[in-house]
């Protein structure tokens, strides 16, 4: 599979000479997110700093409703912050772009489009040949193992196949950083864990750079290096916490005794907020 | 299996991975497809032989069907030779209606007469310069309409106010208003097709997921990019039967037009008949409306169909 990479990167100049670590770095400062106006307002986001480093791979964990995907929208540039920056690679986030590629929760593949044409827009619209469109979208379509589908529709395709190809879809662009937004929240059990494993083997590969939100503690501990645990509504970051699990990681570490120590620190944070955020509602 | 069945199956084998049975006639229809985008002999032979065994496969399928749908259309003439033989004349007054058999003979001369093929063509014309100006305004009004909130507050209110007025109502002031005969016939034909086009492109528009076009910003894509890859395709379905309905309705405007004025066209050529007290031409006239409705109507859910096949893919 790594040969595919790097004769991939002949089609790519600017990441051809870089190093990988150069890509991918996040910078969040002093964002506060309000929707509405006047008496309708509501915070969404409290005043949140935040830096993420070139290809770290970095979940978001909170309650439903705590803001963890409005954040997450900052960055991929749907919503603008009212106030403070985002600021990608030096860049000042202002739109979307393919330099952030996006998973959504819901299935977005385009259900007119193939499987390969649907991995081919990003590099379409980009105003690459179809040749090159093509040899690209092959070439990810085999990363995420669906090359047999290749001429197939969505709806032909199960869950678990399709949000792999979302994924194929967001990393064709060879973006710097890849925010994903609950994206196997709607998968049984089972799917999750082979897409969780199969996401790390290509983040390793790719070196890319992993805003991951999600309200499954055993997930967020699993696949990153921090988990940022938010609180409810307003949103606000209250913890950073470090996970030293090595790597490659192995599903059987679940059961580990580090993995359990840092699963009951993650849920005694998440159980207070949960309540607080339940006892909100119902006041 | 027949010969023309296994020269399907073999472009099967050629053109798509194994399928479940089930499932065949999709295949072949695509078989089709890409065997006439190369329209070399041989391949039209066996494009055109998949077509008919096709045929032939859903005749066989839908036998029972289709012979119900025969017997009662055996009976309905039945009845109709009946009626007109025996002159009922038991509320509804069968006495001046032609027979089965006079109508039938009356159709068959005017197939040997060249003014009934003008009157055909006249209004063949009509339909489709009146229906094709329909849809590209119509597409655009609603495409426009559905993404901006200016355009649709500036364009909606004329839909509301003209939507309920009936081609016949329209027929006095578009006399007055167009220059020629022709060209008011024409007008009430687009007017009839417009607004099923207008508001079916209009609610496909609105119907496109967000999360599509979420996706394609991400990916990337301008606005124009984002139009012509999310939102039109996305719209299509609910435009195609927009497209279909207004077929039907432009027919029946076209036939209030013809009636009320002009020389020409089937609609006339009806009118006519019951002037000139000829009356199994009045029903040779509506048979012929309502065959070539019927066809047109089908020929546009023909043409759609190669841009929906991935509808017929989801499960």
């Amino acid at each position: 599979m790594n040969t595919q990479v790097v004769s991939l990167k002949e089609h790519i100049p600017h990441r051809a000479h870089a190093s990988k670590k150069d890509f991918g770095h996040i910078v969040i400062e002093d964002v506060e997110i309000v929707f509405g106006k006047g008496a309708t307002s509501s915070q969404a986001v409290k005043k949140t700093s935040l830096e993420i480093k070139p290809g770290e791979f970095v979940c978001i964990l909170g309650p439903s409703g705590c803001g963890k995907s409005t954040l997450l929208n900052s960055i991929a540039g749907y919503v603008t912050p009212s106030s403070g920056s985002v600021r990608v690679d030096e860049k000042a986030v202002s739109e979307p772009g393919p330099d952030r590629g996006m998973v959504f929760q819901q299935y977005s593949l385009f259900p007119w489009k193939t499987i390969l044409d649907n991995i081919a827009f990003g590099p379409k619209v980009a105003g690459r040949t179809n040749v090159e469109c093509s040899s690209i979208a092959n070439t990810f379509l085999e990363m995420v193992g669906l090359s047999k589908f290749a001429h197939k529709y969505p709806a032909e395709l199960s869950g678990g196949m399709q949000q792999r190809v979302g994924i194929a879809r967001a990393l064709a662009n060879y973006p710097s950083v890849l925010l994903m937004d609950e994206p196997f929240g709607a998968l049984d059990a089972q799917t999750r864990l082979m897409m969780q494993e199969n996401l790390l083997s290509l983040w390793s590969e790719f070196g890319i750079t992993v805003v991951f939100v999600t309200h499954d503690v055993d997930e967020a501990i699993f696949l990153a290096d921090r988990v940022l645990i938010m609180s409810a509504s307003p949103g606000s970051i209250i913890d950073d916490l470090h996970i030293p699990l090595p790597r490659p990681r192995d599903p059987a570490m679940a059961t580990g005794s580090e993995f359990m120590a840092l699963k009951k620190v993650c849920l005694e944070q998440i159980r207070a907020e949960s309540l607080r955020a339940f006892e909100q509602q119902n006041m | 299996m027949s010969k023309l069945g296994r020269v399907a199956n073999a472009i099967d084998d050629k053109t798509v991975d194994p399928e479940p049975v089930e499932k065949a006639t999709g295949v072949e229809k695509e078989a089709v497809y890409t065997h006439v985008s190369g329209l070399s002999g041989e391949d039209v032979a066996k494009a055109l032989g998949a077509l008919l065994s096709q045929a032939a496969d859903e005749l066989r399928r839908n036998a029972t069907t289709i012979f119900l749908s025969l017997v009662s259309l055996t009976l309905g003439l039945l009845v109709w030779h009946l009626a007109t033989s025996y002159k009922v004349d038991f509320y509804i007054n069968f006495q001046n209606v032609p027979s089965p058999a006079k109508v039938f003979s009356a159709f068959w001369t005017h197939l040997g007469d060249t003014e009934f093929y003008i009157h055909i063509g006249v209004s063949m014309q009509r339909i489709l310069t009146g229906y094709i100006t329909a849809a590209v305004i119509g597409i655009a009004a609603g495409v426009f309409m559905g993404r901006s909130k200016l355009v649709r507050s500036l364009i909606y209110p004329y839909i509301e106010v003209l939507r309920p007025i009936p081609a016949v109502a329209w027929i006095p002031l578009a006399i007055l208003m167009w220059p020629t005969e022709e060209a008011s016939i024409i007008y009430i034909t687009l007017l009839g097709a417009l607004f099923p086009i207008v508001l079916n492109t209009l609610h496909g528009v609105e119907q496109t997921p967000e999360v599509l076009v979420r996706a394609a910003k991400s990916l990337g894509a301008s606005q124009l990019q984002i139009f012509w890859h999310v939102i039109l395709p996305s719209a299509l379905p609910s435009i195609a039967a927009g497209l279909a309905i207004g077929m039907g309705v432009s027919w029946f405007s076209l036939l209030a037009g013809e009636i009320i004025s002009g020389q020409y066209g089937i609609g006339y050529f009806t009118w006519d008949a019951y002037s000139l007290i000829n009356y199994p031409d009045i029903v040779v006239g509506m048979l012929v409306i309502g065959g070539l409705g019927t066809l047109s109507t089908y020929a546009v859910k023909l043409a759609m169909k190669p841009l929906l096949a991935w509808q017929k893919r989801a499960r």
